[in-house]
């Protein structure tokens, strides 16, 4: 075999190899996808036709609509807090030097394993004991402590990225602290502070473990009104609702990649 | 001197700009600037010259304000300004990596101290526009500061440092990130904008054939402790103590040598040779006084005959090194070890091929004698 075609039968094989792991990956979705544009009164895989009287029926359905309105009442709450403390937070961290401090920043550098249950489990109690039953608050206190950490993360990346001299610069050019703050520090955080809101924002909307513990009824938001859902019908709703939600996440996270470079905001590069 | 003193009634004069009274540096163990005291006068270039970690940095940080010394007062104008911080010290620093704000264009970076002092929207973009004309740059502000080559973000900041026409203009390094050709450049330029403003400026390098262009006065550091300050010409010709004259230039430093005072001259006596000069002001020499002789490479010159006559040795020639005006070449005096000469253009490559053997005339009328 000659060198030139072993190389182009290696690169066959790697491109081959890659659209199958791209298949594995991407196959709970299409099945989804496709379940959802079946005519048929049952959930069916593969579909006998094609029709989207589901997806009118999920979007026509008030416990979907109302729990699609809590989950934006929460989403917005949650990561607009959790924008705020962690910012704070990730401030904190980089700037000042407190006991405790290098372990902090490992765990924020290490991948974020988060117990969902347990939180959900936690808050539960913790509602019960304050007397503030499953109402937003506590769902909201609940997302806000789920999404936290992403938030830090991003503003602590963007904070690392922040070459310290532009801040001595313009305190040199004569900005009271209170201006370099407000004309070159935060300007520079924005896009990691926006990408931090809407990974927030994401993971927050599609939240379930935690959040089928905090909701109530009248709480509840749409992953866990989903979750009721299929509990009690067999139909392809379920599906087309479930599309919308893969469909409305991907468009966010296109955006987040597009605008705000979501390499930036997972990743420390030297500047 | 006591600090309370200095405070109440600093030794200012009218033409010092920046006075730095007892200032020294420490990081906990770390001592990066000994006390030390500078003037640094109206309108002049002082050059802060050292290998690198000698403090250069932290002087200048202390003097912006960023950093605080652990001792000492700083005085601009004659104001006490050690307890102020830096955004009220009217200071112009520019940074080695140029620090230009990325989420500015051209314009913007240059107005920013300008909007700072809130002046009147027409005055600043007159201003703007006449500091970015000074270094050159008049049709690009509307530029990001990310499309720019290195010389240009390099003249951005300074049109945004001097925009402000700051009591002192702080330059660390400002050239060390360009290329060769570029550097020699921006040293013309830089020379020109300063007849130009005429301001105070104290320029940090560890480049001596940059401070010896472009300074009025150099002052030379090692190890966060002042060496010499003088005049370029002054620093060539006579170095305070060996570090300077190894520092400035390139110099060959000769093994101890002991002094006899014989009629008009000195006879130095070294490595079982003698090599005479005559007396002059500043080789004030004391009868069997011990020192090293410092010789530049011009002053060393190829002699017609290997051997005899007075201060010359016989040499071996090891490398010659063509640097199209002259040659730098290298050869090896025995007893003197490796001596460095500079000849005149290029023959002497041919005439002495390395491993020749050649006399080599030693010129003590600008030698330096230094104690041990
Ligand atoms: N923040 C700091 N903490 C601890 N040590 C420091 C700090 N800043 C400087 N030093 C030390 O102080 C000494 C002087 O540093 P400085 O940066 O002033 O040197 P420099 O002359 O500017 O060197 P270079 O030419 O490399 O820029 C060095 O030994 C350095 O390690
Ligand atoms: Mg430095």
């Amino acid at each position: 075999m000659s060198p030139r075609l072993a190389a182009r039968l290696g690169s066959g094989l790697f491109w081959a190899a890659v659209a199958l792991i791209l298949a594995y990956m991407t196959i709970p979705a299409l099945v989804v996808l496709m379940t959802s544009l079946s005519p048929s009164e049952l959930l069916e895989f593969p579909p006998s036709g094609l029709s989207l009287k589901w997806y009118a029926r999920a979007v026509s359905y008030p416990d979907f609509q109302a729990a699609f309105a809590n989950g934006l009442i929460v989403t917005a709450f949650a990561s607009t807090c959790a924008l705020a403390v962690g910012s704070a937070f990730a401030y904190l961290i980089d700037r000042y030097v407190f006991p405790g401090r290098a372990a902090l920043e490992a765990v924020l550098s290490s991948p974020l394993i988060v117990p969902h249950f347990t939180t959900g489990f936690g808050f539960l109690l913790l509602g019960a004991g304050l007397g503030i039953g499953r109402s937003y608050l506590l769902v909201i206190l609940a997302h806000v402590m789920l999404v936290l950490p992403f938030v830090i993360r991003s503003v602590y990346v963007s904070l690392r990225n922040l070459d310290p001299h532009l801040e001595r610069a313009a305190a040199n050019l004569g900005a009271s602290p209170w201006r370099v703050l407000s004309r070159v520090t935060l300007p520079l955080l924005l896009p990691g502070m926006a990408g931090g809101w809407l990974v927030a924002a994401i993971l927050s909307l599609t939240e379930f473990t935690a959040s089928l513990y905090v909701t109530a009824e009248r709480t509840q938001t749409l992953p866990v009104a989903m979750y009721t859902y299929i509990r009690e019908y067999t139909d392809p709703t379920i599906a087309a609702i479930a599309a919308l939600l893969i469909l409305g996440t991907t468009a966010l996270i296109f955006v987040a990649n597009r605008y705000l470079g979501l390499r930036r905001i997972l990743s420390i590069d030297a500047h | 001197m006591g600090q309370g003193a200095a405070a109440g009634t600093p030794p200012f004069a009218a033409e010092t700009a920046v006075e730095l009274v007892g200032v020294g540096k420490s990081f906990g163990p770390v001592t990066a600037v000994r006390e030390l005291s500078l003037a640094i006068r109206r309108g002049e270039v002082l050059t802060l010259l050292g290998p690198s970690g000698c403090g250069k940095t932290t002087l200048l940080n202390m003097i912006a304000g960023f950093e605080e010394p652990s001792a000492g007062r700083i005085l601009i104008d004659g104001r006490d300004v050690t307890e102020v911080p830096p955004y009220l010290r009217d200071t112009g620093m520019v940074f080695q990596s140029y620090a230009l704000f990325p989420h500015m264009d051209v314009f913007e970076n240059v107005a920013f101290g300008l909007r700072m002092r809130k002046l009147p929207k027409a005055k600043i973009a007159a201003e703007v526009m006449r500091a970015l004309e000074m270094v050159k740059l008049g049709g690009l502000e509307r530029r990001r500061v990310r499309q720019l080559s290195g010389g240009q973000q390099q003249r951005v900041a300074l049109a945004r440092a001097i925009v402000l026409r700051p009591k002192v203009l702080l330059l660390d390094e400002p050239l060390s990130a360009l290329d060769k050709n570029l550097r020699a450049q921006m040293q013309v330029e830089l020379k020109e904008l300063h007849e130009r403003t005429r301001l105070t400026t104290l320029f940090v390098t560890h480049d001596q054939g940059e401070a010896l262009s472009l300074s009025d006065r150099i002052v030379v550091m090692s190890r966060g402790e002042i060496q010499q300050i003088a005049a370029p010409i002054e620093l060539y010709r006579h170095p305070a103590n060996s570090f300077v004259a190894s520092f400035i230039g390139e110099i060959n430093r000769l093994p101890p040598a002991r002094c006899r005072l014989s009629g008009g001259e000195i006879v130095f006596s070294l490595a079982g040779i003698e090599l005479t000069a005559a007396r002059r002001d500043d080789l004030a020499l004391g009868d069997g006084q011990q020192v090293h002789l410092f010789v530049r490479p011009e002053h060393l010159a190829v002699a017609a005959e290997a051997a005899g006559g007075r201060n010359r040795i016989a040499c071996r020639v090891v490398t010659h090194v063509y640097q199209g005006t002259h040659t730098l070449t290298r050869v090896e005096a025995g007893a003197l070890g490796v001596l460095q000469l500079r000849v005149p253009g290029g023959a002497v490559i041919e005439r002495a091929p390395p491993g020749s053997e050649i006399g080599v005339e030693i010129n003590l009328d600008e030698a330096v004698a230094l104690p041990d």
